[in-house]
């Protein structure tokens, strides 16, 4: 076994099957999403952050939580086109 | 030998003969110094370093035997067989058992041989290969939008007929039999081709139970149906039969070893036909086809023209039998381009009888591929016998003549007999002189048939001598532009396939690879076409296995549904994993089969395994049932509940029902709890089963219920209440193997009820189960033994029930020396029995067996000593009286004395008496003392380590009973014993030493420590690891509690021994090895300790290096860090990379040992570890940054990130290097800087490099975020920076803007 099978390959194989992890060709768009859902399920996992988030919208806080899982799904808009390659 | 003594005046004397006996064999051999004499043998130690060879004893064997410095005075090692120098050396018993076996013809190879998976096969298993007709390709009914297949192909309809087909068939066979064996069967006219006996096949013989047992196992196996399906497409001759060029139907039989076969079978019925000239004797004409008689197929002498199967018409190929199919085969021009002896015969004797003559394989290289590799060895022996015994040619021949003589030419009439079925019935001609025959060939007879192995590709590795028949395309040298299409493929999947067979690691996992991605390129045919016959293969290995297996389930990922027509093909190679021996081949062909489901989808797999759960063969229904609960646990149960429910309902077939049966039992078996939800319906399916009308089916529903009552345990029982009726029902009528199973099932069901009707159902059932006590019956004893002990476990069930109902029986029917002879049923019973004594207590039940302790049988005494073992330690010995404890002290000390194999049961049982009676053993302890003392004389090393074993045991019990002074006498002898050469039992010494030591403290120790301790020292060289685990054990103990009873000197040679200790393999010793360095240190101070071992750092040696760095750690840890750190960072100014290093790795384990203890030196070791972040020198950085990921950890919250800030920006431009040891000490740096310094801090430093323009660069800073965000995704929620929207997308996170 060289060097090669040593555990760092292995750690960044196990880290890419995590989503929200990056590469060197992650976009920006890709990388503002991935921002954008971490921060709607950091603010609904908070008790008091989702407490916060209500009261500043006026907003009962179940309906809060299904508008922001309902935001996940394309949290900062469609795509940019993509380049030709 | 002394009797044994029985009082303490009696062991005193003995004891003191010990020691007298000892000082004279002092005497006798000079260097033998008993205990309590003036030192002598202490020279080495206190002598100043006077150190002959001679007196550089060694007290045991293992530490000599890889000692190199002993090399050179080679009479003082034992073992090898010279005169041993001193006394007390023998040579050990196991070296010459070693010697004399050298000298046997023994392979050493032996045990290194890999295993391969048909070695271990037993004969149920190995009908796999029967099977191993690779099932034909089926239609997809999904492909192509449900479009009607075509009429040839392989649909469901067909399929099932012929499998109704196939048992018609066995079903007529057997009632010929049956009819042959009333008599009733006449043979009628002149018996051509009649059924003679029912032996007798037809001639496609078809494989039923019987004619599957009776014939061999031929490779190509063909059941009529395929045969006449491939035979009638002439386009694609043999499509499904992977590489039929390779393996001639006629070729296979005589490479494997074979019953009798339809081989046999044909010249058996020969004298039969009388009409008809015999044409075995015969000598053929050029064309053999006019006698041809019409009928017998298998009789039929082939047509001359028949090799070209192209060119018969579809219809006449009904009639074609298996014995044309040879030449064609023999001929194909792929064969090898070799010339086979088969070719050479005349074109009409297309028979393979050539190879009955030989009677092995003819030297055809198609044969040579079918052997085993013991075989082809064989062959090869025998080849280069025939070759220096070959006739000489008639050149030879004339070379010999003397000068003056000359050759005649042969008369003008003359002859020579050439007609090949003379030849045949004559002796076998070697096989190199087959001059009739075939051309003798230069390079042929030079090569001795050694094949070559080596493909043209000198990429591809080495073929083995059986791998040749499925590679031998590689091993010809082709052009690969001028081939077609799908034979570039085959080529290259074939290349792929023995990269990853045979190849090394990096090439297999490239292979792997290519072979993944191009699947679909591939094709689903080609790829399964050539991995499931290797898969097949008799010589496969299990690592090949494991690597073929992963092959198909890495293609089947990629193929998707592609593999819907070969799902069957796949099934009939992976089911019989699903029975293997080997768990983890087990493993594998469940999440086969189940990624298997998932591709195929659920209908595929229903109609592909439909068909197999009515095989007339139990084999097929067997591991089809495992592959459905495979499939139902993949697929979800309910989604094959419907099925089920039909197939149990089955009216056509038992065998259906039974399969069905089955499937739901290995569901329940396989998913364990996760039935419960579908409890209901699965009982619901399967209870009528109880009642049905085949005995077969009965037993296996009621097994299913055992497993379904098992796996939902101890719920569900309301599931159950339709069957406790007929259950009830079935064990009052059945008798035998479906008594059994009755039982079973309720044996598994009485857990589940609540206690009352527990209680009631034990009752019952206790009847039936007393009456089986009696039964003869393996199988059902140990069903009984489990359910009484089911039963007795249940609430419910009253002790006085138990005491008076069935102790009595179960003892006068299980406690007898039979039951202990069977492995199984020894386990079943002890369990048994102390579950019942769980229940009535523990002298209810050692009353009753303790006088077994001193019965004649060895093997009996044993189970009684591990019944009693396991009581006590359940139950404790609180109501055991003093008469039985008597009783039961005389049982274990007579059944101890006797054993004749030393065992660990009988071991572990004493220590549990009398650790469990504690101090009421006082009286008993003399005795027990003195058989100990006794047998540590004895001459068998095993008696002596058991002896030895019994006293560390023993000791924390002695102390109980202030029994100090027998301890006394104990440690004595002991230490008078540790000249043992044996590393087993000096380690068990050390051990008992140890355990004394232990219990009556360094004070009281006899011999005081300060004797004893000089005695270890040479004992840590032992390299035994047992010896050094317990040896360290024990320095490791007197250095924490006695060390002030030892000099320093003493101690700082240990400490120089312990170094080398440090490199053990076993943690345990490295622990307690860096454990005992902190204690010495403590001791004696660790200035002294600590100069060693700053010294020891400058040699050369790395991993002694490495050990010395641990060990400073651990002085510092122990004797706080400011008594070592300024010696250490003083040792950095050290001009040396090696110092400089260690100093480094010392600090970062430092950091590492001392934990939070480091915020009080981490703003000292700054500037030094800043300076070596900054040095030129790769390890030198890689250490820092491993010395600072240690700090980090361990002063967070301690409030010094102004000091990791500064080492974090000395560490930080290390991001970019390449080096993996390197990346993996920035990374351990980089995370303990993200606990310490907060993940916020890190990201900072991360933004800069994420979309930086250099790819390399956003690399490793993509990877820092990575693990950043893995370990603290949460947190970094907050500190991503704010970007402004676009026109098209709005990144801003407004919810974070929010104030209230």
């Amino acid at each position: 076994m060289g060097d090669r099978y040593n555990i760092h390959s292995q750690l960044e194989h196990l880290q890419s099957k995590y989503i929200g992890t990056g590469h060197a060709d992650t976009t920006k768009w890709e990388w503002m999403q991935n921002q954008h859902r971490d921060t709607y399920a950091s603010i609904i996992g908070h008790f008091d952050t989702l407490n916060h988030v209500a009261i500043a919208e006026n907003e009962n806080k179940a309906r809060l939580k299904f508008n922001m899982i309902e935001k996940m799904l394309q949290p900062t808009g469609p795509p940019s086109h993509k380049k030709e390659e | 030998m002394a009797p044994i003594p029985r009082t303490a005046a009696e062991l005193e004397a003995q004891v003191e003969g010990v020691r007298k006996s000892a000082a004279e064999n002092q005497a006798e051999n000079g260097d033998y110094i008993g205990f309590g004499q003036a030192g002598a043998f202490d020279e080495e130690i206190y002598g100043g370093g006077k150190k002959t060879g001679s007196d550089n004893y060694h007290t045991t064997i293992g530490g000599d035997d890889d000692n190199d410095e002993d090399e050179d005075d080679g009479d003082a090692r034992p073992g090898v067989g010279v005169a041993p120098r001193k006394a007390a050396y023998r040579v050990s018993e196991a070296a010459l058992r070693e010697n004399a076996k050298s000298g046997a013809d023994v392979d050493p190879m032996l045990e290194h041989r890999r295993a391969r998976v048909a070695d271990r096969e037993n004969e149920y298993k190995a009908e796999r290969r029967k099977r191993a007709r690779l099932s034909p390709e089926r239609t997809d009914p999904f492909a192509d939008g449900g479009k009607t297949p075509d009429v040839g192909s392989r649909t469901f309809a067909r399929v099932m007929r012929e499998n109704d087909l196939q048992k018609e068939t066995a079903d007529i066979q057997q009632q010929l039999r049956d009819k042959s064996k009333a008599g009733e069967l006449v043979s009628a006219g002149n018996g051509e081709a009649k059924l003679v006996t029912g032996r007798k096949k037809g001639r496609w013989d078809v494989p039923t139970i019987s004619a599957a047992s009776m014939s061999g196992s031929t490779p190509v196996d063909a059941t009529p149906e395929q045969t006449q399906t491939w035979a009638s497409t002439p386009k694609q001759p043999q499509k499904w039969d992977a590489t039929p060029q390779h393996i001639p139907a006629g070729a296979a039989t005589p490479a494997v070893p074979t019953g009798p076969s339809r081989w046999d079978a044909t010249p058996a019925t020969a004298p039969s036909t009388g009409v008809r000239k015999n044409r075995w004797d015969e000598t053929p004409r050029a064309t053999t086809g006019a006698e041809t008689p019409s009928g017998a197929g298998w009789a039929e002498t082939p047509h001359a023209d028949r090799g070209d199967a192209g060119a018969e018409t579809p219809g006449m190929s009904k009639r074609k039998s298996r014995w044309d199919e040879t030449p064609q085969a023999a001929q194909t021009p792929s064969g090898g381009g070799m010339m086979t002896p088969m070719m050479g015969m005349t074109p009409g004797m297309s028979t393979p009888i050539g190879m009955k003559a030989m009677g092995m394989a003819t030297p055809a290289p198609n044969h040579l591929m079918n052997m085993t590799p013991e075989q082809v060895q064989a062959f090869r022996f025998e080849k280069e016998m025939d070759d220096r015994n070959r006739y000489m040619t008639d050149e030879e021949l004339d070379a010999l003549f003397p000068p003056g003589y000359k050759v005649l030419p042969a008369p003008a009439g003359y002859q020579p007999i050439r007609t090949p079925a003379r030849k045949l019935l004559a002796t076998p001609t070697p096989m190199t002189g087959m001059h009739g025959f075939f051309m003798q060939q230069e390079t042929a007879a030079s090569n001795k048939g050694i094949l070559n192995s080596q493909p043209i590709d000198q990429e591809l590795p080495m073929l083995k001598p059986e791998d040749t028949q499925y590679f031998d395309k590689l091993l010809q040298e082709v052009d690969e532009e001028n081939l077609s299409p799908e034979e570039q493929k085959e080529r290259q999947i074939m290349k792929l396939l023995l990269k990853i067979k045979n190849g090394t690691p990096p090439m297999r996992k490239s292979a792997m690879r290519q072979i993944t991605d191009k699947a679909r390129a591939f094709g689903a045919g080609p790829l399964f076409n050539q991995i499931l016959p290797l898969l097949m293969s008799p010589t496969l290995e299990d690592q090949e296995r494991h690597l073929l297996v992963k092959v198909i389930d890495r293609v089947l990922y990629k193929l998707d549904d592609m593999v819907r027509p070969y799902v069957h093909k796949i099934l009939v190679v992976i089911e019989p994993l699903l029975i293997d021996e080997d768990y983890y081949a087990r493993v594998e062909g469940r999440e086969i089969i189940s990624n298997l489901a998932k591709a195929a989808g659920l209908a595929t797999m229903i109609s592909v395994m439909r068909p197999d759960i009515d095989n007339i063969d139990e084999y097929v229904r067997n591991t089809t049932a495992r592959a459905f609960a495979v499939v139902a646990s993949a697929l979800g149960i309910p989604s094959l509940i419907p099925f089920l429910k039909a197939v149990c309902k089955s009216k056509k077939s038992w065998q259906a029902r039974h399969t069905g049966i089955k499937i739901v039992q290995q569901i329940a078996i396989l998913m364990g709890c996760a039935v419960l939800p579908h409890l209901m319906s699965l009982v619901d399916i399967i209870y009528h089963g109880l009642e049905d009308e085949q005995q077969k089916v009965r037993t296996i529903t009621a097994l299913s219920l055992a497993a379904l009552a098992e796996a939902a345990a101890p719920y569900g029982i309301e599931s159950f209440d339709a069957v406790l009726k007929p259950l009830w029902h079935g064990i009052r009528t059945h008798r035998g193997k479906g008594l059994a199973a009755f039982l079973k099932a309720i044996g598994f069901l009485i857990p589940l009820m609540d206690a009352e009707y527990a209680s009631y159902y034990t009752r019952e059932v206790m009847i039936i189960l007393i009456r089986e006590f009696s039964s003869p019956d393996e199988e059902m004893k140990k069903i009984v033994l489990k359910v009484v002990k089911q039963c007795c476990g249940t609430e419910g069930v009253e002790p006085q029930y138990i005491r008076d109902e069935i102790l009595p029986h179960f003892f006068r029917a299980f406690w007898n020396h039979r039951m202990a002879l069977d492995k199984r049923n020894y386990k079943q019973l002890v369990e048994t029995t102390v579950e019942i004594a769980n229940k009535v207590g523990a002298s209810t039940i050692i009353t009753k067996i303790v006088d077994d302790l001193k019965d004649e049988n060895e093997q009996y005494r044993k189970m009684v000593m591990e019944t009693v073992e396991k009581v006590l330690e359940m139950l404790g010995s609180a109501d055991i009286d003093a008469r039985l404890e008597e009783q039961l002290i005389d049982g274990i000390l007579y059944a101890f004395q006797e054993q004749t194999t030393e065992d660990i049961v009988m071991l572990s049982g004493f220590g549990m008496v009398i650790n469990s009676l504690g101090k009421r053993c006082k009286p008993y302890l003399p005795q027990i003392c003195g058989t100990i003392l006794w047998r540590l004389n004895n001459k068998a090393a095993k008696v002596r380590q058991q002896a030895a074993d019994l006293i560390s045991k023993v000791a924390g019990v002695m102390k109980l009973c202030n029994e100090e002074k027998l301890m006394g006498h104990l440690g004595v002898v002991l230490y008078e014993y540790l000249g043992e050469e044996y590393p087993e039992v000096l380690g068990s010494i050390l051990g008992a030493l140890k355990g004394i030591v232990n219990v009556i403290g360094m004070t009281k120790m006899t011999p005081p420590i300060k004797d004893l301790l000089p005695r270890l020292t040479p004992i840590l060289k032992n390299r035994h690891e047992k010896v050094q685990e317990n040896c360290i054990d024990l320095v490791g103990r007197i250095a924490d509690r006695g060390a002030e009873y030892v000099s320093a000197r003493e101690w700082m040679r240990i400490c120089f021994e312990l170094l080398e200790l440090l490199k053990a393999h076993k943690k345990a010793i490295r622990r307690a090895t860096v454990n005992t360095f902190g204690y010495i240190a403590k001791a004696i101070g660790p200035h002294d300790v600590l100069a060693t071992l700053l010294n020891n750092l400058k040699v050369q040696e790395r991993q002694n290096r490495v050990c010395t760095t641990v060990a400073i750690a651990i002085v510092a840890e122990t004797c706080s860090p400011f008594t070592v750190l300024p010696a250490l960072m003083n040792e950095y100014r050290v001009p040396e990379l090696n110092v400089q290093n260690g100093v480094l790795k010392a600090m970062s384990f430092m950091f590492e040992y001392i934990g939070e203890m480091g915020k009080d030196y981490i703003y000292a070791v700054t500037p030094l570890l800043e300076d070596a972040l900054m040095d030129r020198d790769l390890v030198h950085r890689q250490t820092a940054c491993s010395a600072v990921a240690h700090m980090a950890l361990g002063v967070f919250g301690f409030g010094c990130e102004d000091a990791l800030n500064h080492l974090l920006n000395c560490v930080w431009p290390n991001i970019f290097e390449t080096s993996p040891h390197m990346a993996q000490a920035f990374m351990a740096a980089v995370e303990g800087m993200r606990v310490s310094l907060g993940p916020v801090r890190l990201l900072q430093y991360t933004l800069q490099g994420l979309f930086h323009p250099a790819r390399r660069v956003r690399e490793n800073y993509w990877r820092v975020y990575n693990t950043l965000y893995i370990g603290a995704q949460d947190a970094m929620v907050a500190a991503y920076p704010k970007v402004p929207n676009d026109e098209r997308n709005v990144f801003e996170r407004y919810e974070l803007d929010y104030i209230l």
